[in-house]
């Protein structure tokens, strides 16, 4: 492949030196600077970078706020709030932290939706979604972990809940989901050892995503970057160096994401959370309806499908630990999307059912499908969540590998600067012909 | 162009979702929006406004509610009532707090700036006692803990749950020691209901006649401030950032087409 021609060669005295020694500078310049990349990557590509941002944003805010945090029940609620208070812009580095982890998800949601469409998934870069999916598991480990410690009444009793998701081994191996749930809170209830090893653990884990990141990078370096038409690089003609055209690209989405995070941090700071994460956590009031953040909504709606509560943990894993296997699910020779009109329909159903099931996920579970504007739909929630779940896994088991046997793709160009050229040439052709 | 597109979609359709998530089964009579001057991104308060409402707390909600968040200097720091200093230090010197003296015996003495607001009652059980079983809650971050927050319904939620007192309708029987209330979820609250009459506090020359909307606003607004008492410094930075942000875009943008346009793509 042609991307992997370039080597670096070191100029001056001083990197031949160091090249021999701590081959540092080849490593910055072969994977960051010159490293070839297809020149057809559209706006959808730039969210692996604004991922990376995001989560240097968490690390720092994060580190700043543990600074002024207190991990005990009796003062997580006050000292929260004496960080909005009292500490300089404290106010800010909370709101950027809480609004980031939202913004963190929006990004890997539509990163992996990209890679969905893409078919990013494919041979040869099967490892590098595997990697995604581990990082995606540990993102949603941290995001509960860090929504407890504000110690609100959702804090606690989404901890509540989660955590109790183990004791329903027990109906299999009676004793042995308590057993886990116990050891989990270090307590026979959650309280204050289990807000101590949820906050020790929610400092940990970023670093440990940040170490998958690692892998996850190098793992799209050796093979190198899909492309929108989803076929390989086969000239130096079909790449562009990455620095300076998609450093520069990369900053300028990253600007207008920024734009949007920040309107949430200072206008809307509390608009993704919960109300009631502002009332201090009690343990003897239940709260009336307990809802996980919106980034879980569509697996607590799969969770809730099924009135078996081990059977809905069972589905609700299986909802992601699914998406590992799709890289054989599909067999489709054609990676993108772009040449496969039936699976592309699919795709955007797929969209659709995973947003209502976010949807189903929000709500009370009784009662009609409430839609937007106030509509109801004459569908029982239960009904329709079921449908969806249903549907959730059949796209993956059952829709996927037949669509990927039988459908006939597109055509698909021969290379990525034929293709190129074929779009830059219709303005040409239109010139010459004015 | 296509991303700011579809990033005011998402922000569009995971409100609506938002919206939806807290909306759903409330029994709750839905509270009118009222006018304040603290919403949207220029919002700011209304200083004669904080210091009326502070005094309605002080003077009635004060009696039963606790705010335990807030320090007397709280009332004299920018953003806030902005009472001077000299008025923030009458404010604390007008309530005893308990300390220790120079021989280790428990005393009162006059509060100090430093001080926090006290609480009513010495601890949760002798609110209860004191209150038909219920408790009346910290107001600290009362406006954020209730209908989505301040940019939601927090304010207009309380505003109508301190006016919308009246006799219950046929059919709905109110237990003994509760008040009919339908802007409260189940529509009994154990609160009696504190502005009961106009005129119940005493403004200094100069302010709007305190009839009972008027001082609940007044107390709504400070109740906003107490939440979040840095909004206005949040929403000046937040319009500064924003417009770095464009300018920052619309930079970047056409550094982006510069680049690239001799590349087809
Ligand atoms: C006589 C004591 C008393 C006074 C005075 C009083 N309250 Fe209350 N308040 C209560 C009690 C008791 C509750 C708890 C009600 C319940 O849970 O049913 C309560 C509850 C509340 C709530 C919470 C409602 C909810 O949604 O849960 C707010 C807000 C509130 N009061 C505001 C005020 C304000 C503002 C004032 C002053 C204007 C005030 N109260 C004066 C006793 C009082």
């Amino acid at each position: 492949m042609a991307h992997g021609n370039y080597r670096y060669e070191p100029k001056s005295a001083f990197a031949k030196w160091l090249d021999t020694r701590l081959p540092i500078i080849r490593l910055v310049d072969e994977s960051i600077v010159q490293f070839p990349t297809p020149k057809n990557l559209n706006f959808w590509f730039t969210f692996g970078g604004i991922l990376t941002f995001m989560l240097a944003v968490q690390i720092v805010s994060g580190i700043v706020l543990a600074m002024h945090y207190v991990p005990h029940e009796t003062m997580a609620f006050d000292s929260v709030e004496r960080i909005m208070r009292d500490v300089n812009y404290g106010w800010l580095i909370r709101y950027i932290h809480s609004n980031g982890a939202s913004m963190f998800f929006i990004a890997v949601y539509i990163h992996i939706f990209r890679g969905l469409y893409y078919g990013s998934y494919k041979a040869p870069r099967e490892v590098l979604w595997l990697l995604g999916i581990v990082i995606y598991l540990l993102m949603m480990a941290t995001g509960f972990l860090g929504y407890t410690l504000p110690w609100g009444q959702m804090s606690f009793w989404g901890a509540t809940v989660i955590t109790n998701f183990f004791s329903s081994i027990d109906q299999v191996l009676p004793g042995v989901g308590s057993a886990i749930t116990q050891w989990l809170w270090g307590s026979f209830a959650v309280d204050n050892t289990t807000l101590q090893r949820f906050f020790s653990l929610h400092y940990l884990l970023p670093f440990v995503i940040a170490g998958v990141v690692v892998l996850h990078v190098w793992a799209l370096h050796v093979p190198g970057n899909n492309n929108p038409l989803g076929i390989d690089v086969k000239s130096p003609a079909d790449t562009v160096p990455f620095h300076p055209y998609y450093t520069i690209k990369d900053l300028f989405a990253l600007a207008m994401f920024v734009l949007f995070f920040s309107y949430f941090i200072f206008f809307v700071p509390n608009f993704l959370g919960h109300a009631d994460n502002y009332i201090p956590a009690n343990r003897l009031v239940t709260p009336p309806h307990i809802v996980p953040e919106w980034y879980y909504l569509p697996f607590y709606a799969i969770l809730r499908s099924v009135p078996d509560q081990l059977a809905g943990v069972v589905l609700m894993f299986g909802a992601i630990v699914i998406w590992a296997f799709l890289p054989w699910l599909d067999r489709s020779h054609v990676r993108s999307n772009n040449f496969r009109p039936l699976n592309r329909q699919f795709f955007f159903i797929l969209i659709g059912v995973v947003w209502i099931l976010g949807m189903l996920g929000a709500q009370t579970p009784d009662g009609n499908f409430q839609f937007y504007f106030g509509i109801e739909v004459p569908i029982s929630k239960l009904l329709l969540t079921q449908i969806c779940t249903i549907w959730y896994f059949a796209h993956f088991i059952i829709i996927t590998p037949i669509i990927s046997t039988m459908e006939k793709p597109l055509p698909v160009p021969e290379s990525i600067a034929t293709a190129v050229l074929a779009k830059g040439g219709a303005p040409a052709a239109a010139k010459a012909n004015g | 162009m296509r991303l700011l597109a579809i990033a005011s979609l998402f922000a569009l359709v995971l409100s609506s979702g938002a919206q939806a998530a807290g909306g759903g089964d409330t029994a709750r009579k839905h509270p009118e929006p009222q006018s304040w001057t603290f919403t949207g991104p220029f919002g700011t308060f209304d200083r004669q406004q904080l210091q009326r409402g502070y005094q309605v707390y002080k003077e009635v909600c004060a009696a039963c509610h606790g705010m335990k968040l807030l320090s007397f200097r709280n009332l004299a720091q920018p953003g806030g009532p902005e009472f001077s200093a000299a008025q923030a230090k009458a404010l604390a010197a007008g309530v005893q707090v308990a300390a220790l003296n120079d021989a280790g015996e428990p005393i009162e003495r006059p509060g100090t700036v430093a001080d926090r607001f006290p609480s009513p009652y010495p601890n949760e059980k002798a609110a209860r006692a004191a209150n038909n079983n219920a408790l009346p809650p910290d107001l600290s971050v009362i406006v954020k803990a209730r209908a989505h927050g301040i940019e939601g319904e927090g304010p207009d939620y309380l505003y109508w749950l301190l006016v919308g007192y009246s006799d219950p309708p046929p059919g709905e029987t109110v237990l003994e020691g509760l008040y009919y209330n339908p802007y409260f979820e189940g529509h009994q609250i154990a609160m009696p209901p504190p502005l009961a009459t106009d005129g119940q506090v005493t403004w200094p020359e100069g302010n709007p006649p305190a009839t009972k909307q008027q001082m609940a606003k007044d107390v709504v607004a400070f109740l906003t401030w107490a939440s979040e008492p840095h909004m206005e410094d949040r929403k000046a930075m937040g319009v500064k950032v924003f417009l770095f942000l464009v300018f920052l875009c619309v930079l970047l943008y056409f550094a982006y087409k510069r680049q690239w346009k001799d590349v087809d793509h």
